[in-house]
Formats: structure tokens, sequence, C-alpha cells
């Protein structure tokens, strides 16, 4: 095992990934010579050469639409968005011809592509440059969504969606980026719809995917020293799928659910969740099941209101006490 | 030309009789641009068209089996029953799919330029579109990209002078949609699409300009359709008058003509003809008989990775 940072892991996944198979190349804004916006495509260009790591122009629809019809006819590509929230602007690029060649076609046209980039809020960058945007791309059939919360999931998924022949989603924390942790040393493809028990116990299952996944450790810290009530985390890792075995099994031996989530409270994998738990386990549950997400307003940009939208640890352990009678 | 005429002449009816459902845009009056474009390909090319797309499918050779079965929604469509009229696929022979979002599949080409580009083959990449797509966001930025990394492409606007139903007058301040090429970096070309040959000769230049590595054309053609533009569209946007002063150009008109003219035998002309009418009956017999749509394609199509 070694020790290094979230960004490190995604450019050793991508380097690997490159120096492995001469079709994968890399694709966005600032991703050569500036060595990528948040610096995790630095030095890949040194060693790929302009054919392989390749700057754009500001037009996501544009280079969006380039790597999918590079995908379709043999190419490995992986297109970064700087973030999530310009992925707006190749929407239809995704939706209407990523998502859809595979099934459109008759199943004889495949599209490998990885879109990946910083999702979610970083610190008072207000309402155009926060958006959590897994609800918009989980809610569609043909792509799979990954969003990793440590470094070593960040390398083991991102290997493992490269080699894959569909499109993936592949949603980075940007605040994430210096996280430090271990990962192993020899190579690890970690599988899409498996989840990881990041702490566990028999008090309350909290499900927590992404930067919020962090703090839910936290108030489970918090509530084991405090409360004595030991929560088991479960972080989905891959939204879609999702390993609803894993949830149910926890909420099994827990008999309580709260739901953590960035994005805004309405619909999403919060809820789908929610529905998935009702749905399988309602006689395991001692109580309903509870969700912690954003406010349902535009992120402003004061850092004291910012703070109110955010989950936050005194709200998912207010929410655990309340599952738990506490 | 006349196999793609009759065939969608046929598939009109068959829509009328409730055999096809969906949209169902003709191609009927444009022929001549799909069989020219076709004739210039080689192993490895690859076009992408709007969502009228019969006749650049049937002219890359697609069986009109294959094509009716597939706008009668069924198992043995180019698209097992999955696209429908505005979404033909076949791969194998280059032709990358009908595509429903106007100026959506245009970035598309260009990525399939990028491709021939990236592993350095002489392969070129054709993308089709109306008039209509000149205006959008998407044709716009693949433009950009294709032009500033010299792709080895042809993008070729169809202009059938009605997008849906508003005429280029009233959707662009150009009647010469050809000079946007320059703001590209790119050369463009412009002429009528009536003549099979003459449009295969311009259209041939650009290709093999492409070919040699010497980058994209932006290519206008003045064309114009005579249904339409779906099958729920009267066409009251348009006089008769201007209609049949406009089938007077009807490119497989002056085929014939010029085929009779330069000595060929009327009787090979009609065997030609009686051809095409055997392999239309064929393919609606064989779109009648062949089993619908499978649920299990449906299922099995939507990832390549098992989804779970």
């Amino acid at each position: 095992m070694r020790t290094i940072r979230y960004r490190e892991a995604l450019r050793e996944a991508l380097v690997e990934e490159m120096r492995r198979d001469e079709r994968v190349f890399l694709m966005g804004e600032e991703v050569g010579h500036y060595d990528g916006a948040y610096k995790v495509s630095q030095g890949l260009l040194k060693e790929f050469g302009e054919k392989r790591v390749i700057d754009t122009p500001i037009a996501e629809a544009g280079f969006a639409g380039v790597g999918i019809g590079a995908a379709m006819t043999g190419l490995r590509p992986v297109i970064e968005f700087m973030t999530w929230n310009f992925s707006f602007v190749a929407f239809d690029q995704i939706i209407s011809n990523a998502a859809k060649t595979y099934s459109m076609s008759g199943g004889t046209v495949k599209v490998p592509i990885v879109f990946r980039g910083p999702n979610g809020a970083a610190a008072q960058v207000a309402a155009q440059h926060s958006h959590s945007v897994d609800p918009f791309y989980t809610n569609i059939p043909g792509v799979w969504v990954a969003i990793p919360s440590t470094p070593r999931d960040a390398k083991g998924l991102l290997k493992t969606a490269i080699r894959m022949d569909d499109p993936v989603i592949f949603l980075e924390g940007e605040t994430l980026y210096n996280l430090s942790g271990e990962v192993p040393d020899e190579e690890e493809l970690i599988p899409f719809g498996k989840a990881r028990i990041g702490r566990e116990g028999d008090g309350c299952t909290i499900v927590a995917w992404g930067r919020p996944y962090h703090t839910a450790m936290q108030a489970a810290e918090k509530l084991a020293k405090e409360h004595g009530l030991e929560c088991e985390v479960v972080d989905p890792r891959t939204l879609r799928p999702l390993d609803e075995d894993a949830i149910l099994e926890s909420v099994r031996k827990t008999h309580r659910c709260v739901v953590v989530h960035e994005h805004w409270p309405y619909g999403g994998p919060g809820a789908e969740i929610v529905d998935l738990v009702q749905r399988e386990a309602f006689d395991d549950l001692d109580a309903p099941v509870l969700r912690v997400g954003s406010l349902d307003v535009p992120m402003p940009y004061a850092t004291n209101l910012e703070k109110l939208v955010l989950p936050t640890v005194e709200r998912i352990e207010a929410a655990v006490r309340n599952v738990a009678y506490l | 030309m006349l196999l793609i005429r009759r065939f969608e002449e046929e598939s009109a009816r068959a829509y009328a009789q409730g055999k096809i459902g969906g949209f169902l845009h003709l191609y009927i009056g444009q022929e001549s641009i799909a069989v020219a474009a076709a004739s210039l390909l080689r192993e490895g090319d690859t076009v992408f068209q709007t969502y009228r797309d019969h006749g650049t499918a049937l002219a890359m050779g697609m069986s009109p089996e294959a094509a009716m079965a597939e706008l009668f929604g069924k198992d043995t469509g180019c698209s097992r029953g999955l696209g429908g009229s505005m979404h033909f696929f076949d791969a194998a022979r280059g032709f990358l799919g009908g595509w429903g979002i106007v100026g959506g599949h245009v970035a598309l080409a260009a990525g399939a330029a990028f491709r021939n580009k990236y592993l350095g083959v002489d392969n070129v990449t054709l993308c089709f579109f109306g008039e209509g797509a000149t205006n959008i966001g998407g044709f716009h930025e693949a433009m950009s990209l294709a032009g500033l990394w010299k792709l080895p492409a042809v993008f070729i606007c169809e202009n059938n002078q009605y997008a849906m139903g508003t005429p280029l007058s009233r959707t662009s301040p150009l009647s010469d949609l050809s000079v946007k090429a320059a703001g590209y970096g790119m050369p463009g070309d412009r002429f009528e699409g009536y003549d099979v040959e003459l449009v295969r000769e311009r259209l041939g230049a650009a290709v093999e300009r492409a070919r040699r590595g010497e980058g994209p054309t932006f290519i206008e053609i003045e064309t114009y359709r005579f249904r339409g533009h779906s099958m729920s569209d009267p066409g009251k946007y348009r006089t008769s008058e201007e209609l049949e002063e406009r089938k007077k150009k009807d490119p497989i008109r002056i085929a014939r003509d010029r085929l009779r003219e330069t000595g060929a035998d009327e009787a090979a002309l009609e065997a030609i003809e009686d051809e095409v009418e055997e392999a239309i009956e064929a393919a609606l017999k064989h779109a009648e008989e062949a089993p619908p749509a499978k649920e299990e394609v449906m299922m099995s199509t939507v990832t390549v990775e098992e989804f779970r």
C-alpha cells in the first residue's frame, strides 16, 4: 500500500490505461499544456504527446460529441469536463447520443467512453458552479455512473471505467482532489455495482457517497463516542448500477437507515434508495427512512449560507438520533 | 435513385395503411445526393445522416428488406426494430446512423473523422444535415473543431429550402450558406444537386481532399424535397406551382433522360425498373412476414456489459 492523493490516484489510472491501450486518449479543456485545471492530468502531455492528450476550445457539446463519434468507430476516449457544471451544454450529446446508440442501433454500435470531472460544490463558487449532477445522469438507461469517495476507489473504478464498452459518467469530488489515502501497489480493478462498507456497526445504516461520505463518517464517529451508537456507513461507489444487496443487508442488521447526499432533495438517487429500502426491507425497519441532502435552493455565495445548504455532521447526527430514538 | 424513390413511395403507402408508425421523413427529390456520395466511398469510410436517412442507407447498400423491416418495427430490421425510420444503422457498410436531434450528430461525424486521423488511415467521414441545422450550436461547435484539427470529413448541407415549414429566408440572414465555411477555416462549395453526375464530381473533389489529409470541406447542395417534412405535413407553406416547377428538376428524370440521350437502350432501362419493382415487392413481403421486434433484444442492448 502507498498513500497518495485522490488526484494522483486518478492520474495513475489514466497513465496506466493509456500505456496499456493505444486507443485510449484524454480530451478536454486545459488537459494538456496547462496540465489540467485541477492537475489531474499533470505530466500526461509530456509522456503521451499532443496526439493523445488533446486540448480543446471551450466547446463541451463539440468535444463530447467528437468523443462519442470516436468511440463509435473504435477508439476509447476519456473526456474531461473542467467541472460537471459545464456538462449541461453537452447534455444532448450524452443523453441522445452516448446513452442511446447501442440500443438504437439494435446492439450493433458500441460507445466505450468515459466522461469525467469534478462534481458538486467547492467553496463559495455560487449557484452555477456547485451542482451535484448525480440525479440527472443516474436517470438515464445506457450509462453507468461512478462516484468514488477515496483515492483507492477513484483509481480502481476509473481503470474499470476505461475498459468498459459502455458510456461511463465518472463523478469526482472537487474538494476530494487533495484527500490522501491508501492505494494498493498492485493493479486493482474495482467492479461497478459493489458497495464498500466504510465502517461497520449495528445501530443505524448510513448510505453516503462522494464528499458527504466523509461527513457521514465523521458523524458516525461522533455518535459512537457520544451516544455509544455504532453506525454502519455504506458507500455504494457506483450509483448506476446500485449495490442494492449491500444496502439491504446492512438495513436488515441495523433496522434503521439514513441516506446522505449532496444533491437536491427532489428525487435522485437519495429518493431511489429510500424507495428500495421501504420496498424490500419494510418489515425490518424500526423507523422511517430519513434523508439528509442539500437544501432545496440554488447554492448561495455567502459562506454562512453555503454551510446551511450542504449536509453537515450536525444534520446527519440529528437524523440518526431521530431514527434511533436517541 | 429509382430504388430509393420506389422504396419511399411504398413506405408512404404502408404508413397510410398503418403498418409504419411514428415519424417518416421522405427523401423523395433528393436521391441524387445520396447516390453520388455513396459512389465515392471506400471500405472503412463512415457516413452520418439526419432522420431523413432511408436514401443514404439504401444507396450505401443496405438491403431494402432490412430497411423496410425496420420501418415495420420488425426483428429483422437494420436496427432490430429499436430504431425505426429515424435511426437506421448499417455499421458493416459504414452507415453510422440516422440521428433525430437537429445538429446533434455533426460532432459525431467529426469524432469519426478524428478517429481516421488518429489511426493514420486515409478514410473519410461524410456528414449530412439540412440547412435548418446550420443555426444550432451543435453544428457550430463540431465545425469549429473539424476546422481547427483539419479532420478528414466532408460536411454536406442538403439545402432543401425548408426547415420543416420555415423557408431559409426566414431562418438565416444568408442566402449562400457556403460562406459559413470561411468562419471555420475550411473551403466551401455550393452547387445544385439535381444532376447526379455533377454532384459526384464536386463531392468527389472534397472527398479526395479529405483523403489526402488536407482537411474538411463544407458543401451546400441546393435540393428540394417533393414531400412534406414528415408524413403529417401537408406542405401548406409552399404553392403547388412552386412544387410543380421544382419537379421539372427531378434528379431521376434528369438521369433517365441523360441515359437515353447517351444511347442507353430503352429496354435495358425498363429492365432496371422491373428489377426495382421486384426488390420493393420482396422488401414489403419480407417486412410483412418478419417476426416482430423482440423484448430480449430491447433488454439486452441498453448496455454492452451486463448491467447489475
